[in-house]
């Protein structure tokens, strides 16, 4: 396989307040990765530092061999693409704001997009199945919908890496599935990196392939669902107690939570 | 051609026409009216008193008006696009403020009697280039632009400008009081054709290096971290539009006074009816500004005549009125 993102001995954040710290990765092209961790553990620091939104102290970040800082903005949104917790509802048609992904393909000078960016803003909306709205304004869609309008934009840059911060917080389990399934979907056929932000431990093992544990800045645990989804693990970062078993179907873990009652009557039986 | 475009042209086509008809209806109005037959004959021959009145009166007034209009309804859309505020207008960042104190600082102590008559739009511009300056440094930190700093920055500029103006107000002449207070309402009367004409080359050469950031500006609809994503140079787009939309605001209050609602009304009656794509606001609300300011002109000359009344009344009240009217009917959602 060939390694497509490095991470190498990476120092970002917001200095005097928060710093991520050691950070090492290693991603194959093609892995669909979740990061999972508890609130102010670094996850979307860590986002913003492979984004350059925010400065690195220390250390550099490889896209196929070539050092991020050394892109252009343009170049690297051809290259990733992300979708946010809150997608923005600007008085865009569905239309308009998924060909804002074709943005990074646009000359200096050109103002108006080419048939070719249509063709394929239509081939995403499809794909993500909100073609129907192409023609509504963003506010008028549901939180779901918005998200998928997202990912399509997202889709648009034709990214070779996807990065998804808590893609699905604020959606019902259904809406829930459904985006997941999508993403597996890209993942499986545009063979597109997968780098996910996900609170949901029992979603991030059912979907990942590999998960990255996060704590106060640094790197907690690697491994596959059922390395990292241990109860030790969790009971260690989250300082929470939790069970945890086998799903039936996907042998992949399950996490159970325990509350503080359930847990003493358990102890005193 | 898609509907989307196809919309564009025709609202732009629209304003063109709404334009032709203003400059004429400006053209045959006034203390001596003019029929469109006479109008002609008039150009025809470019003889006589009739001649000088449209030609050296009205002609000027036009193509300030024009361009005054044009380049602070260009400021106003440059600003609510870059902050993201559908309130903030060129006056918000305290330029009208500054100007405004340079021209009372000119009339108070004379400066205008000692250096001739290009002192007071000069002190004008001055003082808009001071202020600009005061805002963008004290807004960026860490070779950052902070765009909500820069905003409360201009609105504590703007009080102090007024401030020390009502101090100078308080302590001048009845004679300076009524200069100020009346460059302060604003006039499109400026008969130094030097003046109108970099006024006009000014709006135009600001219209047209907008454009290049209207992709950029389209970005920034999604939020500043989101265009980023989207390959756009955030940083260096906010300061160059920043100081454009300043320039226009400043080099338009210097000559023509402070003619107060066009930044803020004209961009927004036009997003409603083309669309808030800054590919067709930016040309849609220059002409959209264009166009009223021309019209409020007529009106301001026109109804106590032989009497004039400053411009910056009749844009407040017509287009205050028709704003509220208009957002009483209409469901929008602007961002």
């Amino acid at each position: 396989m060939q390694e497509f993102l490095t991470i190498n001995n990476l120092k970002c954040g917001y200095p005097g307040s928060f710093m991520l710290e050691d950070i090492h990765m290693k991603i194959e092209k093609g892995s669909f990765i979740g990061i999972v961790g508890p609130n102010g553990s670094g996850k979307t620091t860590l986002f913003k530092g492979i984004t350059g939104e925010i400065q690195v102290s220390k250390g550099n970040i490889l896209l196929k061999g070539t050092d991020t800082f050394t892109m252009s903005a343009k170049q690297k949104a051809q290259k990733l693409a992300i979708v946010t917790q809150n997608t923005e509802a600007p008085d865009m048609t569905v239309e308009d704001y998924v060909l804002m992904g074709r943005l990074p393909y646009k000359k200096h000078f050109q103002l108006f997009e080419k048939e070719e960016d249509y063709v394929l803003a239509h081939k995403y909306m499809t794909l993500t199945r909100i073609i129907s709205h192409k023609d509504k304004l963003m506010c008028e869609l549901s939180g779901g919908e918005q998200q998928l309008a997202a990912i399509a934009r997202a889709l648009a840059q034709e990214p070779e890496l996807l990065l998804l911060d808590e893609p699905t917080s604020h959606l019902d389990i259904s809406h829930q599935v459904q985006i997941l399934n999508l993403i597996q979907q890209l993942n499986a056929t545009l063979h597109l990196t997968v780098l996910m932000i996900i609170h949901d431990l029992n979603l991030a093992g059912e979907y990942c392939d590999y998960l990255i544990m996060m704590h106060n800045g640094k790197i907690h645990t690697t491994g596959s669902p059922v390395q990292v989804l241990n109860y030790k693990h969790i009971e260690d970062v989250y300082n929470t107690v939790v069970i945890t078993q086998e799903n039936p179907l996907s042998k992949k873990p399950a996490v159970f939570l325990v509350s503080e009652k359930t847990f003493k009557k358990s102890q005193n039986d | 051609m898609r509907s989307k475009y196809l919309k564009w042209v025709a609202g732009i086509i629209a304003l063109l026409i709404l334009l032709g008809t203003s400059v004429l209806l400006a053209f045959s109005i006034g203390e001596v009216n003019f029929s469109i037959p006479e109008l002609i004959e008039i150009f025809r021959n470019k003889t006589g008193i009739e001649y000088t009145i449209v030609s050296s009166i009205r002609f000027p007034r036009i193509l300030l008006g024009f361009s005054v209009g044009g380049a602070l309804s260009l400021a106003g859309v440059i600003l609510q696009g870059v902050y993201r505020n559908p309130l903030v207008e060129p006056y918000t960042l305290g330029i009208s403020g500054g100007a405004a104190l340079g021209v009372a600082i000119t009339i108070v102590f004379s400066l205008n009697s000692t250096f001739g008559v290009y002192m007071l739009p000069f002190s004008g511009f001055l003082g808009a280039i001071c202020t600009i300056f005061i805002v963008y440094f004290l807004a960026v930190s860490k070779n950052r632009f902070n765009i909500n700093k820069m905003l409360l920055i201009g609105v504590m500029i703007s009080f102090i400008a007024s401030s020390t103006m009502m101090f100078l107000l308080s302590t001048t002449t009845a004679e300076n009081l009524h200069s100020i207070v009346f460059w302060v309402m604003g006039s499109l009367d400026e008969p130094d054709m030097f003046l109108v004409k970099s006024v006009f080359y000014a709006s135009i050469t600001g219209l047209c290096i907008t454009y290049l950031f209207a992709n950029p500006l389209n970005a920034l609809r999604l939020g500043e971290s989101k265009a980023k994503h989207l390959g756009v140079n955030t940083n260096f787009t906010i300061r160059v539009l920043f100081i454009i939309a300043s320039l226009l605001t400043g080099i338009s209050v210097a000559v023509a006074g402070v003619i107060g609602f066009v930044g803020l009304i004209i961009p927004h009656l036009l997003r409603i009816i083309i669309g808030s794509d800054f590919r067709v606001l930016l040309i849609s609300s220059f002409l959209g500004g264009s166009i009223f300011v021309i019209l409020c002109d007529v009106i301001s000359r026109t109804i106590i005549a032989p009497n004039e009344l400053p411009i910056g009344v009749i844009t407040g009240m017509i287009g205050g009125l028709v704003f509220i009217v208009v957002l009483s009917k209409l469901k929008f959602n602007i961002r």
